[in-house]
């Protein structure tokens, strides 16, 4: 599938970037995602009309895409792969919900077309956020933070396994699929017969391998017991982003600071 | 279907949160508990290989499009249970991390919909009894099969019900389960098709490897319980903070009586050019979201009533929200004005701490 | 330094699908020795490795690695004496950085976290990767993860090395700085390799395995100068000693090899 080979080199670029040197980088991965989480929970909780006060909020992945030294048009073109299924739903909006609630001049606005519109900032502000996340933090420092906060060791494990062999079976899978692709002339061999064997050879190979990987892990001296090696540590630096951000976040959510802003404006102008 | 963030309600949203967040701890400390160490690596790589049978897809027959692999219910058949259920978590979250599919806080409905079904409820409940201990190829196809589609149309069905609790989304629930239930019944078949190609594959070629679930097996029933109580704790809790927060707001269920005369009332002056407020009036009283509230509550009571309760609770506390808002709305060409600064202004700031980090 | 002494006595492997992987093995590997194990494929290298560290049970037979008998309670410290890299690097490194993948092993062990620090950054530098240490596996190229794969082991500091086709997919001049690093060690060396130039420079005695069965065993140059034992078990000469296509060395060449370290060098 050519969308998943793409994805997965997106992934690798994506996890390149986190090996990137910046002040937020450095900062412990608990921080940020703490942060993120904040962020999330603030842009969600505003109710389906929002508009206008949702735009302030992108002064946070603005501020740490510029800081962290992230490609602003990478992020951008992984946002507008938006999650299709929102926008699916999210038309429906105009569909259903077509009293007009702002009129600007001659032209009404319908609620759902306000309503499809404040879906989709949200969708840009929360996906974002977490491609943000993973840029600067890297997975693997995602997955040792949430170890750190509470998630469980056998769940944090296997996910650094699946992330370690993702590379590595989806080459596996990319290769399979090509040979087959360049042996059906046109789609005749592309049915499920070929296909049902194709995968199962995959998950027979990917089960020996998974068999070899803990025949390594014996060898070297596992005894079921994962020993991690830390090194970061939440100071002062930690504490000053989190508690700024989330300051920041709360204030916005309880200031609509766009309309302040507009009403200022056309006041001046009136 | 992947539910996203953009169209959760913080309540929603922390409630499967917290339902999926307890599942996966007591599915770990079930598979610590289990002493299989092995299973650990075991799980992570059949985890990733979910993302490689992804990139093989093939042909349905008689429509032209192609298919490939969901794999929650294949994973359960390799795995059990508790396994199957850390690895389409993991499966989900790098998805969510890196695929945008969904974010992360709709992580814990996507989890919810897509782990718990074919985990606990579609492979112990369905799969395992038709399979019995004799599989034959007709058994793996229809044991595949059925278990495919009910935790599909299940999963959907979560879809459908925190889309639709959430009110973000206009669709009214009857349309939206009209639209989702047929689309996922497709899918469901095709995932059925699938898993019950590859399980035969697999059950010719090392048979052992299908056996080695068999024995965890034997208490599944036992712990699906355990797994129902894990989710009505979490969401109990959940429950609770929410309460709490729309106890602050008593006046949540006054104002929805208002909503429903206020709706005669502005009927009355339809057509004329209405005054915002009232229009806002009438648009909160054909809130879809409202009027399907009520087909939805007796599922959620169903679930644990006093939950679904407060749920309701806070989402007429939201409602009320929803008036203020309207009022607000009344400045909304000045909001509008204002939002595109702050947007620019955001971009500015972006733009120019890049500068100076770049001259630096 | 007993230690380093491996003895393998009557080893048989027969699989659970009833496949008999090897039927008889035995042979004594001393101290510092480097040693080959050749065979076609399916001759039961690999499964002969595998005992060496007790990833697999013999059927028949027995192991012992410095005159410790092979057994359940001896494992442990059996596998810290045998470093084993594995065939396939990916396999071997699972862990999120080249860091914690070498630091797995004496972790593992319970060395404290500032040894653990300075012997990870010992052997990552003894293999020339230092400046990979904070890099994931899977943006390494496949020297690079080889000289890693071989540092997580390293680390751990076996006496005795067990390598799985080594040079196996590496470019010439990975190969080339493979080799030059397997050439220094001190350990006891045993390899498997179709890469027959590769033994006849590393090793000095080649075992040769045939159906699951020592077909040969004796120095390299002894071995590889016997065509007729090469032909039966499915092998050839290594390139280095080949008659050269060129310059028309014929195969009457063959009897009196070339030295293992002459090089050719055709130009135009």
């Amino acid at each position: 599938m050519a969308s998943i080979n793409k994805a997965v080199l997106d992934l690798k670029r994506l996890d390149l970037l986190a090996n990137n040197d910046s002040v937020i980088h450095r900062l412990d991965a608990r921080a940020k995602v703490l942060v993120t989480c904040v962020f999330i929970l603030c842009i969600v909780s505003y109710d389906r009309y929002e508009l206008s006060a949702l735009f302030p909020f992108f002064i946070f992945p603005a501020v740490l895409i510029a800081l962290a030294g992230l490609p602003p048009l990478f992020i951008a073109k992984k946002i507008a792969l938006l999650c299709p299924f929102v926008l699916v739903v999210g038309i429906f909006n105009p569909v259903f919900d077509r009293e007009v609630l702002v009129n600007l001049g001659p032209l009404g606005i319908s609620g759902g077309w306000i309503s499809f519109a404040s879906i989709m900032v949200r969708s840009i502000l929360t996906v974002g956020a977490a491609f943000i996340l993973v840029g600067v933090t890297g997975f693997t420092a995602v997955c040792q933070a949430l170890e750190r906060l509470g998630m469980p060791q056998v769940f944090a494990v296997q996910l650094l396994f699946l992330y370690r062999y993702i590379f590595v079976l989806s080459e596996e899978g990319g290769r399979a699929s090509r040979a087959r692709e360049l042996r059906s002339c046109g789609r005749k061999g592309l049915g499920i017969r070929s296909f049902s064997s194709m995968i199962g050879h995959l998950l027979l190979r990917t089960w020996q391998r998974a068999e070899r990987i803990h025949m390594a892990m014996l060898a070297r001296g596992f005894t079921g017991q994962f020993h991690a090696y830390r090194q970061s540590s939440f100071g002062k630096a930690e504490l000053l982003f989190v508690l700024g951000w989330s300051a920041l976040f709360v204030f916005l959510r309880i200031n609509n600071v766009s309309r302040h802003l507009g009403t200022l404006i056309t006041g001046l102008f009136t | 279907m992947h539910m996203a963030d953009a169209l959760l309600s913080p309540a929603v949203g922390c409630t499967m949160w917290a339902a999926s967040a307890g599942t996966i701890a007591y599915c770990s400390r079930k598979v610590r508990l289990e002493m299989d160490e092995k299973k650990v690596p075991l799980m992570g790589v059949l985890g990733a290989f979910i993302f490689a049978a992804q990139m093989i897809n093939f042909t349905i027959p008689a429509t032209g499009s192609s298919g490939h692999l969901g794999g929650g219910l294949l994973l359960a058949i390799l795995l059990g249970p508790y396994a199957a259920f850390l690895s389409i978590a993991s499966v989900l979250l790098i998805q969510a991390l890196f695929f945008a599919d969904g974010g992360l806080l709709a992580l814990g409905c996507n989890i919810f919909n897509l782990g718990i079904f074919p985990a606990f409820i579609a492979y112990p409940l369905i799969y395992r009894p038709i399979i019995g201990n004799r599989p034959t190829q007709g058994k793996i196809v229809a044991a595949s099969m059925i278990a495919a589609v009910t935790s599909l149309q299940l999963g959907a069905f979560g879809v459908v019900l925190e889309t639709v609790a959430s009110g973000i989304s206009s669709l009214p629930f009857a349309t939206f389960v009209t639209l989702m239930q047929p689309i996922h019944l497709g899918i469901g078949i095709v995932e059925g098709l699938v898993t019950a190609a590859v399980v035969s594959f697999v059950y010719k070629a090392r048979p052992e490897i299908l056996q080695c679930v068999t024995p965890a097996q034997a208490a599944a029933g036992y712990s699906i319980r355990n797994v129902a109580i894990v989710f009505l704790v979490a969401s109990l809790l959940t429950g609770g903070v929410i309460s709490r927060f729309a106890s602050e707001h008593p006046d949540g269920l006054e104002w929805s009586i208002q909503k429903v005369t206020g709706k005669e009332e502005v009927e009355g002056v339809k057509g004329q050019l209405h005054v915002l407020m009232a229009s806002l009036q009438e648009k909160a009283a054909f809130l879809p979201d409202y009027s399907f509230k009520e087909p939805e509550t007796p599922k959620e009571v169903t679930l644990h009533p006093a939950s679904a309760a407060r749920i309701e609770a806070a989402d007429q506390t939201s409602g009320k929200q929803e008036k203020d808002e309207g009022n607000r709305l009344g400045t909304t060409v000045s909001g509008i004005l204002g939002g595109l600064m702050t947007l620019v202004l955001a971009g500015v700031t972006g733009f120019i701490l890049k500068k100076r980090i770049g001259a630096a | 330094m007993s230690h380093h002494i491996v003895e393998v006595k009557n080893l048989r492997h027969v699989y659970s699908d009833g496949t008999v992987a090897l039927k008889d093995v035995s042979f004594i590997i001393t101290h510092g020795e480097s040693v080959g194990i050749i065979g076609a494929n399916g001759a039961g290298k690999s499964t002969l490795l595998q005992h060496l560290n007790g990833s697999l049970e013999p059927t028949g037979g027995s192991i012992h690695i410095g005159h410790t008998p092979l057994s359940k309670g001896t494992l442990p410290d059996i596998r810290r004496t045998v470093g084993m890299v594995f065939q396939d690097p990916d396999d071997q490194l699972f862990m999120p950085t080249v860091f914690d993948d070498v630091a797995f092993g004496p972790l593992n062990l319970g060395y404290a976290t500032a040894d653990v620090e300075q012997r990870v950054t010992e052997v990552l530098e003894l293999v020339g990767a230092g400046h990979l240490r904070d890099k994931p596996p899977y943006h390494l190229s496949g020297g690079e993860k080889k000289r890693v794969a071989i540092a997580t082991v390293l680390s751990m500091s076996p006496d005795i090395l067990v390598m799985d086709e080594p040079t196996n997919g590496l470019d010439p001049f990975a190969r080339r700085q493979l080799m030059a690093l397997m050439r220094d060690f001190e350990h006891t060396r045993i390899f498997t390799s179709h890469d027959l130039d590769m033994v006849m420079e590393l090793c000095d005695r080649v075992i040769v395995l045939h159906e699951g069965e020592v077909r040969a065993d004796g120095p390299a140059m002894e071995i590889f100068g016997n065509d007729k034992l090469l032909a039966e078990c499915r092998l050839e000469k290594p390139l280095s000693m080949q008659g050269c296509p060129v310059c028309g060395g014929g195969p009457a060449r063959v009897s009196r090899p070339h030295p293992p370290h002459h090089h050719h060098h055709h130009h135009g």
